[in-house]
């Protein structure tokens, strides 16, 4: 099981989403991604799109400025 | 056993897409949905920028819309090739800088090149004919379908059967009964099939889900061009100008003045990119010039920029003047009254 890490920050919803839909592109099952943002929009969209994909979201932790979200990748991709 | 067939739909979001989805999706057809972000779309942006829309629920329709259905989304970014598109519309623009139906070919071809690649046999749109004064009218369905590629692999389900049979139909893969034959800019028909399908909480039609249809927007693209005196643009160029209050007080120096809280906060992710102030006296906005920052220009940034802080009415403000290398000086300057500005300068 590996565990990759994504700078969204500064990006603006979608492109966070898009950034963390290229990485799982090139993840296995069961891998691990950390993407750290700061747009409050993914804590909608990036869920959103995992749940369409059917990967897992593990954790969403927010300090003042930056979100970050765990997500293991499913099966589906 | 009869192969199932696969089909990309198009999704925007709105209810046309999610119908004709799903239209198609009844009868059988595997699809998933594609959505692309072309650096111009309303969706989310200013949303996540401005404080004052933070409290408000978020959501990215084109997501919404895939688990409405049940179906995977893939997002594609297109900003750079996209900008063809809008510099150059074969198809000319509509009442501002959307090249609507040039932007409708782009997409399905995208598309068509996206069905090929995974192997899949058609495209859905819920394009409806006479919906849209641009883009959907009967000659331009025609003309999406060959200027993309798409051909007869093209299916809109919303207003099939006002079309010629696709090559879905005369194969059998769709039954044409079963689609609709919708036309004109009502949305009686398409409000009917969502409650048909219980299909609540849907994206109003908004009229445009493109910044490029905003007047406004569409005057501070056209801005940049002229003072570059080329039509480009990159990615950051689209994001600032849907941020904060634009002035053009010289001909070589633009100001972007963040409105609010969320505004300067976003607009300080551009600080190593621009010169930038920033009132320290009173409370007010971030703000970034671009374009000559000789002293005369910083003078006037810094007294338009005393003029949207707090202090806008004392007799001197301090500004705090920063430069790309992170270098900052303090420069105290009386705020320049409202009615020395003229309304020209803001854009």
């Amino acid at each position: 099981m590996n565990t990759a890490t994504i700078d969204a920050r500064h990006l603006l919803c979608p492109l966070p989403v898009i950034r963390t839909q290229d990485a799982v592109a090139d993840c296995r099952p069961g891998d691990h991604l950390q993407v750290v943002c700061t747009d409050p929009g993914v804590m909608h969209d990036i869920p959103a799109w995992c749940r369409v994909h059917g990967h897992e979201v593990c954790a969403i932790e927010r300090s003042d400025n930056e979100i970050t979200i765990e997500i293991q990748v499913g099966e589906a991709d | 056993m009869t192969e199932q067939r696969k089909a990309v739909a198009l999704i925007s979001g709105g209810l046309d897409s999610l119908l004709a989805a799903r239209a198609v999706m009844d009868q059988g057809v595997h699809v998933e949905g594609i959505n692309f972000y072309t650096g111009f779309c309303v969706e989310g942006h200013t949303h996540a920028i401005r404080e004052k829309d933070r409290a408000r629920p978020k959501r990215n329709n084109a997501l919404w819309v895939a688990e409405q259905l049940g179906i995977r989304l893939h997002i594609v970014d297109i900003i750079d090739e996209y900008m063809d598109v809008v510099i150059n519309p074969q198809h000319g623009y509509g009442t501002h800088l959307n090249p609507c139906l040039d932007c409708k070919v782009f997409m399905v071809n995208k598309a068509r090149e996206w069905i090929v690649e995974h192997d899949f046999d058609f495209i859905i749109t819920g394009e409806v004919i006479g919906q849209r004064p641009m883009s959907q009218r009967k000659h331009t369905m025609t003309v999406v379908a060959r200027d993309s590629g798409a051909g007869d692999r093209l299916v809109r389900p919303l207003c099939a059967q006002n079309l010629p049979p696709t090559l879905p139909e005369q194969k059998g893969w769709l039954d044409r009964d079963r689609m609709y034959g919708f036309s004109g800019r009502s949305r009686r028909p398409q409000m009917a099939l969502a409650a048909k399908y219980g299909f609540e909480d849907y994206a109003q039609p908004a009229g445009g889900c493109c910044f490029l249809t905003d007047r406004q927007y569409s005057v501070k693209l056209e801005d940049l061009w002229k003072t570059r005196g080329r039509r480009e643009y990159d990615v950051d160029d689209i994001m600032l100008l849907k941020v904060g209050r634009h002035l053009r007080p010289r001909a070589d120096l633009k100001l972007i003045v963040g409105r609010e809280e969320g505004e300067n906060r976003f607009l300080e992710g551009y600080r190593k990119r621009f010169v930038h102030m920033l009132p320290a006296s009173h409370v007010g906005p971030l703000v970034l010039l671009d374009g000559n920052t000789d002293a005369n220009a910083i003078e006037l940034a810094a007294r338009l920029t005393a003029r949207f802080s707090k202090g806008r009415d004392a007799g001197q403000v301090t500004v705090e003047v920063n430069d790309r290398d992170g270098n900052s000086r303090m420069l105290a300057v009386r705020p320049m009254p409202a009615d020395e500005i003229p309304a020209d300068w803001y854009l």
